[in-house]
């Protein structure tokens, strides 16, 4: 009981009532938590982890990132262009909070190491002064009708939150393996080894994601073949256009495959894992092209086949989720699907999908993505449910083109959650031209409202453009503009383009915003 | 619903994936994404650009167009070939009457899809027979 006491005391957020509880440590909860506080909104923040960094704590295995932070990128650092080089800093409103992933970087690469990312996130977390209670594991939830309306009962290792909106930040972070015959004989990705202890062993991975492909770059010099296993052909990120497949970090593994230098990518179903006399593995296998069978023999099979969300008793309380890595389903402001309420930050928010025009989906799944997301959701919350008004700039009507066109060239948001979020402004008889800001896109087709445009940037796997949605008396249109191979939509094309396309919406506003 | 092995099950039975193999089936769990919508979530959107082709596994939603409701769609049946396949926007929104779960491909990833799949090129083709003679029947029926 006297150690329990003292942890309380030297502890924040003691158990208690609070008006939100945000669950979790790493970047999408510091994000989380740092716009809440800076609106004023009182809430508590528990993680089981030792400190902040959530998975950057442990991994990539492989010790360095797949997002790059360019410090010497075309913008200073401390404004908010300049996140659009740097996908690895938490966002701040604080010049001196921006751009910390830059002080942490040893220059040896724009992709830093698990190491400096962690130093990112924790000076992040004690520069804006986050608090976290640390070693305050969530182990289950209720919810209890009370006289001032339902409460969720957030219950830990320490004792009983009430809130009226639990926040969850997670992440996607639960070892996933398929239900394969064998597959106990399999490592998980998160188990795997130390790279010397894979010196001269046949290696196989299940799984040709990401994970698979670091594991088997990071072990080329180390094993003496490699095999890599999943039904589908793997795509890499330069032909998908998106961050969807393997990144350009890991293709190394492709050449080496590609000249018989001893890797195997296969596209073949797993059916099955034994163990031979001999002490190594037999893995059973069934050809995508032509469903033979075939058989890989390996002194270690890896399983690099995901992870889910470690979503604990959630779902028995309603919240439905998806796809393989059980995510729950969301709101376009991450909100449960099935439970209203309860909301989700971080990589978690990949459950709200948007659009995903093209096929393209969003950059929810990342840091560089999920960042915003929070500061959209934290705002939402203060207007909707704690009747903060939040402030929405007028602008000049004759400044609305060059705005509008300055967003689609600059705005980070609209850069890293492409056809997700979008730049709005309304046009409102009464109001005038206020910038509404970023807000989901899905929110500004779906929900109506007074006229008003929304720019985003957009990707159809070819090339990146300007898409312009107006709304005009009630009904919505979508207009295109063409790419520019450089990126700059500020040019007289451009600006000759959207001015037709604004003057319908501004003739009753005002003059012209052409 | 979530593994690949219960998305397999799950379409094993559909109009449309009927020639396929277990292999094959597992290849379609692999390729596709599921995707959930709640109830009244707005799946397809009228006159937008770049949406994808959809197969239903569970739930119910609605074509509209132009406000005017057309059909009810459910489990096994399809939508977004038409817009993938004439490279146009969808003439109408689907819109979820009760939580909706269903595979999806986007766009630039189905001319490959059913060029790798032609037995579900041609179930397809005849689902969108059928559909054409249902109109040209409503068509004659209202002259």
């Amino acid at each position: 009981m006297a150690r329990a006491s003292a942890k309380a005391s030297a502890q924040p957020y003691p158990p208690g009532e609070y008006p939100i509880v945000v669950v979790g440590s790493g970047p999408g909860a510091l994000q989380t938590s740092y716009f809440l506080g800076r609106l004023g909104i009182q809430h508590a923040v528990i993680s089981a982890d030792a400190g902040p960094g959530g998975m950057f704590r442990k991994w990539p295995f492989f010790q360095r990132l797949l997002s790059w932070t360019k410090p010497y990128a075309p913008a200073e650092r401390t404004s908010r262009e300049f996140e659009r080089w740097d996908w690895n800093s938490l966002l701040a409103l604080e010049p001196e909070l921006r751009g910390i992933a830059t002080e942490h970087m040893d220059g040896t690469s724009d992709f830093p190491s698990r190491p400096e990312m962690q130093a990112n996130l924790e000076a992040f977390a004690d520069r804006a002064q986050v608090a976290v209670r640390f070693g305050c594991r969530w182990e289950s939830t209720r919810r209890e009708e009370t006289p001032d309306g339902d409460r969720f009962v957030v219950v830990t290792s320490d004792g009983e939150y009430r809130c009226r909106f639990p926040i969850f930040a997670v992440g996607v972070a639960d070892p996933y393996s398929p239900a394969t015959p064998g597959i106990e004989l399999a490592v998980h990705y998160a188990d795997t080894r130390d790279a010397p202890s894979y010196a001269g062993k046949r290696l196989f991975i299940i799984g040709k994601q990401n994970s698979g492909f670091e594991l088997a770059t990071g072990l080329l010099q180390w094993a003496s073949r490699i095999s890599l296993s999943s039904p589908s052909p793997a795509k890499t990120s330069i032909e998908t256009r998106s961050l969807v497949g393997v990144r350009a970090r890991y293709v190394q593994p492709f050449e080496d495959s590609i000249l018989g230098g001893g890797v195997d990518i296969l596209s073949a179903s797993t059916k099955g894992i034994t163990k031979t006399e001999a002490g190594a593995f037999e893995v059973q296998l069934e050809r995508s092209d032509n469903a033979m069978p075939m058989t890989v023999d390996a002194d270690e099979v890896i399983a690099a086949t995901g992870f889910i969300c470690p979503l604990r008793d959630l779902p028995a309380l309603g919240v439905a989720t998806f796809g393989q890595s059980k995510l729950p389903a969301q709101t376009e402001f991450w909100e449960s699907a099935s439970v209203p309420g309860i909301f989700f930050a971080g990589t978690i928010t990949q459950g709200s999908a948007g659009l995903k025009k093209h096929g393209i989906p969003s950059n929810s799944g990342a840091l560089h993505g999920y960042r915003y997301n929070a500061r959209v959701l934290v705002r939402e919350l203060a207007q909707r449910h704690f009747g903060i008004a939040l402030e929405q700039p007028p602008l000049d009507i004759g400044d609305l083109r060059d705005h509008l066109l300055a967003e689609a060239t600059r705005a980070p948001e609209l850069w890293h959650q492409k056809a997700y979020l979008a730049s709005v402004v309304s046009i409102d008889p009464d109001q005038g031209v206020r910038d509404v800001g970023i807000l989901p896109l899905t929110h500004f087709l779906d929900h109506g409202g007074p006229d008003a445009v929304a720019m985003t940037v957009e990707s159809d796997g070819a090339s990146i453009f300007p898409v312009v949605y107006v709304r005009r008396h009630g009904k919505t249109e979508e207009h295109t503009l063409e790419p520019d191979p450089l990126h700059d939509f500020e040019g007289l094309p451009y600006r000759r383009a959207l001015g037709q396309i604004l003057d319908r919406l501004t003739a009753g506003a005002s003059s012209s915003a052409a | 619903m979530a593994t690949r092995d219960e998305i397999a099950d799950a379409i094993a039975g559909m109009a449309i994936f009927v020639d396929l193999a277990r292999p094959q089936l597992m290849g379609v769990a692999s390729r596709f994404e599921e995707a959930f919508f709640p109830q009244d979530a707005r799946v397809l959107r009228q006159g937008l650009t770049g949406s994808g082709f959809y197969v239903i596994l569970d739930g119910e939603a609605d074509v509209v167009a132009d406000g005017q409701k057309l059909a009810t769609l459910a489990r096994g049946d399809f939508f977004g070939e038409v817009s993938v396949l004439l490279g146009e926007p969808p003439t109408a929104d689907i819109v979820a009457t009760r939580p909706l779960r269903c595979i999806v491909l986007g766009g630039p990833a189905v001319e490959s899809f059913l060029v790798d799949h032609p037995r579900v090129m041609f179930r397809m083709l005849q689902a969108s027979a059928r559909r054409l003679r249902n109109a040209n029947r409503r068509l004659t029926a209202n002259q």
